[in-house]
């Protein structure tokens, strides 16, 4: 699939910030899953430097702006072309070991009932290839937790998400990750795009989902918000341990005060839009 | 240097001088409250030396009417008040404390001690203390350190950035100081030239242990456009206004010499020593003493803002 | 409990070694001794050597305990030590680098994965990298005990930033002053090198993409922590800048300190903050005391941070089994230096047998330190040994355990004259362009009698650690 892709953050201060700095990962990830045809991330008056691939396989930058700023926008857009491999990450290079991601964070913290929600899910699986107990566990975690936006916070942990049965895609992916982990199951959160059949369609900001490690297979993605793999509709950006720690932008701003924040991101299909303006 | 070190410096040099100014002033009103009444307006003179200090709100807010001994206490050992001696002292061992490294033993230890005799003063009991001997503590502590960084501080930048926080401070504080008289006689014009005047002045000037000084250079009587002129003019007194900025530009010169750049502050201040230097006592008066020390003190913030964002933020502007 | 051995007597005559500082003692009258106690502190207090300890009331600028009888090495024991440092270096830098590589020693089965990758001090944001010479631990206390004349055992690694090397150097310097024929009369092979060489080491790692001479500073969290005095002794000792964080900022490609002449470019940091607070865009986004944007400098090879984050993996208390195996693996040597045998709790049988004899053995937490969250067996009643037990058996993985060593006892002043008091021994090891060691290190002393706790914090006392010249 052809896929085009403007992602707009726009950030406007009350009162004017002296100084701001960021780290981002807004690039895709090299894979056999998804190929760039064109990529750019724009800004104004930014200082760019300190650029990086980690050992994840994510390309870092660094940016930063020096005040008074009372807004600064980011704007990503690119096309892509991506291959549907049922969720299974392909050819990405990468350094870090699987067992790095069975730690936890304090976003996937075990809890009582995560550890029931893993085991009452698993029990009746034992000895079923692992494919199979990880696909149970996010269906499970799509039962126990209901896509319902505005029930649940950025800092919102898994725990707490489970105990409320409400979330968005991070915490869907915040509770695949702590019942997959204390399973022992290497997880680790991603985020990217991801194209919604409806044109034009806004999405509420770019998604996110879980990759679990299964072996013969290595990482696979899970969608739990879906109730898929991420297919040829997923883009992807990068990895981490929780939704902070994988977050496509990082910043801290010096000064100033009343920060907001306007996201956009549209992801449309080229193939369709050309047949449409035909 | 690391902007922080020399902001440390500086500011650690500015408490110091901050402390003797809240210490004369003490001094200052103390003996003036021994001069009779002169009614209406501010209702003493106490008020007049916290309207100096810009504090005569806070005060107001803490303690009600202005009663000698709570001024005093106010004035030396409320942490509470940012001008207090205890908090400026305290502030500046602080910030030397921070940058131990860039001092001389002697120096600290001159900071160090000061701070550790504050502390036992404190714990002494109040109708121990007479509020002459504190100012004079005060003002031989401040001595002792200043003395302490003039014989034994290697002259690079932080001595510098030391001197700028005295001068710019000095600078300040004598025009504070001769503004007090401002708001001693406000309330009537009628009361110049009389003899609560002239006593006035004079307790101005021991305050800033200027008396002498001024008998040896004026002679004759005290007039105003004489105080005037050693206070803002002279040369040759260490306090006068344009004595402070006279420092202020020959530091802010040494360090332009030494780093190879010359910012924002230093001309800045080169301006303003050259139309001080051409003043006159008259312009002065013309102008309106208050008007006059008014502009200058808003200026030499100007100049300490520009040292600001010239040095001490690390990034010019 | 075995016996105590006494590093001056040996079978009832004073070794060599220690004979000048016998008549010394014998000789000094108690009004001097006292005399001198008090100019010892005076001198401590007046430089400033203090150690801060929050949350417990009283002085927050306490002094540590000097004692004036120093503890002697001859050349010869010192020869063993520093060979046995060296190697525990090399391989404790050599196992950091592939940990975060290849992962050699996992795959050939030396560790188990889970201890290293599953750990909370490995950082996933630096695997892949290769920093300057591949050092990571640029310094590396090791904590050693002695149980007799030739017995030695690593307590434990530090590889992130040991403190207390400032004392090392004042207890010296303090002694000196104070007594200075005995260093007549002695051959001390003398420690005030130590600042020169750690210069040298941390300018040695200075990234290649700085030309000319590095700009080397320290990082500490500020004035209020305990080891604040350390940090602008060392910073003054070596010339370069103490910088908090807010000194620094990233722009571009470099890290930068701001000056009163405008930025100047950082090269080398020698950090003395945590990793978690070194940079809010990797690490806690709450920390105040770091650099926004540090570890992207650092990771793309424009920094160099000392010692590296994620060092901690090769100190953890559960890897410390693994050293000798690493020391084997890495440099196809054998340990110089042995470990103490220690029980893995994480292991069931192991953890049976602990909580079988509690009461002979001295229990840590994995990633406890300063001698807090530990039991000593034999000094314990019942109920802090219910205590551990209980904790123990809650979280088994997060406690190691140690046969209780006779530690080695220096005679030390107190109330009553001089006795021995037990104490250990932490040296510390330069790691750059090349290994180095100062002959000497920092001597800390359990001042209450009997006690085997030496940590400042709980009455530990420090003491002048001298290396004899051949």
């Amino acid at each position: 699939m052809k896929l085009s892709v403007s992602h707009v953050t726009r950030y406007v201060f009350e009162t004017p910030v002296t100084r701001l700095i960021q780290s981002h990962r807004l690039t895709p990830s090299r894979c056999a899953n998804q190929r760039v045809i064109s990529w750019e991330v724009n800004m104004l008056k930014a200082v760019r430097g300190a650029a990086f691939r980690d050992g994840a396989g994510d390309w870092t930058e660094t940016v930063s702006v020096d005040g008074p700023l009372d807004a600064f926008e980011i704007e990503v857009t690119g096309e892509i072309e991506t291959e549907d491999f049922a969720g299974v990450l392909r050819d990405h290079r990468e350094k870090v070991p699987p067992s790095a991601y069975l730690t936890p964070t304090a976003r996937t913290w075990p809890s009582q009932p995560l550890r029931e929600l893993a085991e009452d899910t698993l029990a009746p699986l034992d000895g079923r290839p692992a494919i199979e107990r990880a696909h149970a566990l996010s269906n499970a975690v799509a039962d126990a937790v209901e896509y319902v936006p505005g029930e649940t916070e950025s800092l919102t942990t898994a725990a707490e998400a489970l105990e409320g049965g409400k979330g968005v895609c991070q915490d869907q992916t915040h509770v695949l990750m702590a019942v997959a982990q204390m399973s022992g199951v290497p997880a680790r959160y991603v985020t990217g795009y991801l194209f919604s059949a409806m044109p034009d369609h806004i999405s509420e900001a770019s998604h996110a989902w879980a990759e679990l490690y299964v072996d013969d297979l290595g990482w696979v993605g899970f969608d739990p918000s879906n109730r898929v793999c991420p297919d040829d509709r997923y883009i992807r950006l990068g990895s981490g341990y929780d939704s902070q720690d994988a977050a496509p932008i990082r910043g801290v701003v010096s000064g100033g005060a009343g920060e907001r924040l306007d996201v956009s991101v549209k992801v449309r299909d080229i193939a369709a839009s050309e047949q449409q303006q035909q | 240097m690391l902007s922080r070190t020399a902001s440390h410096l500086y500011w650690m040099a500015r408490y110091i001088e901050r402390a003797e100014t809240t210490a004369r002033l003490l001094q200052m009103g103390a003996r003036n409250a021994l001069l009779p009444d002169i009614g209406g307006g501010f209702r003493n003179d106490w008020e007049a030396v916290l309207q100096a200090l810009g504090q005569l709100e806070a005060f107001r807010e803490k303690y009600g009417d202005p009663v000698q001994r709570n001024v005093e206490t106010f004035l030396f050992f409320d942490a509470s008040n940012p001008a207090s001696v205890m908090s400026c002292f305290s502030a500046a061992r602080e910030n030397g404390r921070v940058v131990r490294t860039a001092l001389t033993s002697q120096v600290w230890d001159a900071i160090n001690t000061t701070f550790q005799e504050m502390q036992a003063l404190h714990r002494m009991e109040r109708s121990k203390l007479i509020v002459n001997e504190l100012a004079d503590w005060t003002l031989r502590s401040g001595a002792l350190i200043r003395g302490a960084i003039e014989s034994t501080q290697l002259r690079n930048d932080g001595f510098r950035f030391m001197g700028l926080g005295h001068s710019i401070e000095r600078g300040d504080n004598t025009a504070r100081l001769l503004d007090v008289k401002y708001y001693v006689l406000l309330p009537s014009l009628s009361y110049v030239g009389s003899a609560l005047d002239q006593s006035q002045w004079a307790t101005l000037l021991r305050s800033m242990h200027a008396h002498r000084a001024f008998v040896w250079t004026y002679k004759g009587e005290i007039t105003a456009a004489k105080i005037a002129h050693l206070l803002i003019l002279n040369r040759q007194f260490p306090r006068s206004l344009l004595s402070a900025t006279q420092a202020t530009v020959d530091h802010l010169d040494a360090l332009a010499r030494g780093y190879g750049i010359t910012p924002k502050a230093t001309s800045l201040a080169r301006g303003h020593l050259g139309e001080l230097a051409e003043a006159h006592v008259e312009d002065i008066f013309d102008e309106g003493l208050h008007q006059f020390l008014l502009r200058f003190m808003g200026r030499n913030g100007e100049i300490a803002q520009a040292v600001q964002s010239s040095y001490l933020v690390g990034v010019p502007e | 409990m075995p016996e105590t051995f006494n590093e001056m007597i040996d079978g009832g005559q004073v070794r060599p070694a220690y004979q000048s500082l016998e008549r010394w003692q014998n000789e000094m009258p108690a009004d001097l001794r006292q005399m001198k106690q008090s100019e010892a502190e005076a001198l401590f207090r007046r430089v400033g050597i203090t150690f801060a300890v929050y949350g417990e009331g009283g002085d927050p600028e306490r002094l540590i305990p000097f004692d004036m009888f120093p503890r002697v090495f001859t050349a010869g024991e010192w020869r063993k030590l520093e060979r046995g440092i060296r190697q525990r270096a090399a391989a404790l830098n050599a196992f950091l680098a592939d940990v975060y590589d290849q992962r050699e020693i996992i795959r050939a089965g030396k560790i188990p994965e889970h201890l290293v990758t599953h750990n909370e001090a490995f950082e996933r944001a630096v695997v892949g990298m290769r920093p300057p010479r591949n050092v990571w631990s640029h310094i590396v206390g090791v904590d050693l005990v002695r149980t007799g004349p030739d017995q030695f055992y690593v307590l434990e690694d530090n590889c992130r930033t040991p403190s207390g090397v400032s004392y090392m150097l004042q207890n010296r310097e303090i002694m000196m002053r104070m007594f200075p024929h005995l260093f007549v009369e002695n051959r001390i092979a003398p420690v005030d090198g130590y600042a020169d060489a750690l210069r040298h080491t941390l300018a040695s790692v200075a990234p290649k993409k700085c030309d000319g001479d590095p700009t080397v500073v320290i990082l500490t969290p500020g004035q209020f922590n305990s080891a604040y005095y350390e940090h602008s002794f060392l910073a003054d000792l070596m010339g370069v800048e103490l910088v908090e964080g807010q000194d620094l900022f990233v722009e571009g490609d470099f890290c930068w300190m701001r000056t009163t002449e405008g930025p100047k470019k950082v090269d080398v940091i020698y950090r003395r903050i945590d990793d978690a607070f070194l940079d809010p865009l990797c690490f806690r986004p709450d920390s105040m005391l770091g650099v926004p944007g540090l570890m992207n400098v650092y990771r793309s090879g424009g920094v160099s941070i000392c010692s590296a984050p994620g060092a901690g993996v090769a100190d953890d208390k559960a890897i410390y089994t693994f050293v000798p195996d690493m020391i084997r693996f890495y440099l196809g040597e054998a340990p110089i230096l042995e470990n103490v045998p220690t029980w893995q709790c994480a292991k069931p049988d192991e953890c049976k047998y602990v909580l079988e004899h509690l009461s002979e053995l001295v229990v840590k937490e994995v990633h406890g330190s300063g001698g807090y969250g530990m039991l000593v067996g034999p000094k314990a009643d019942q109920s802090q040994i219910e205590a551990f037990r209980h904790k123990i058996t809650e979280k088994p993985w997060n406690y190691i355990a140690q046969p209780t060593l006779a530690l080695s006892a220096c005679p030390t002043f107190v109330e009553e004259g001089v006795a021995p008091r037990h104490v250990d021994l932490r040296p510390y090891c330069l790691v750059g362009e090349r290994i180095e060691l100062v002959p000497g290190g920092l001597t800390r002393v359990a001042l209450n009698e009997g006690s085997l706790v030496v940590n400042s914090s709980q009455g530990g006392g420090v003491k002048d650690t001298w290396v004899l010249a051949e």
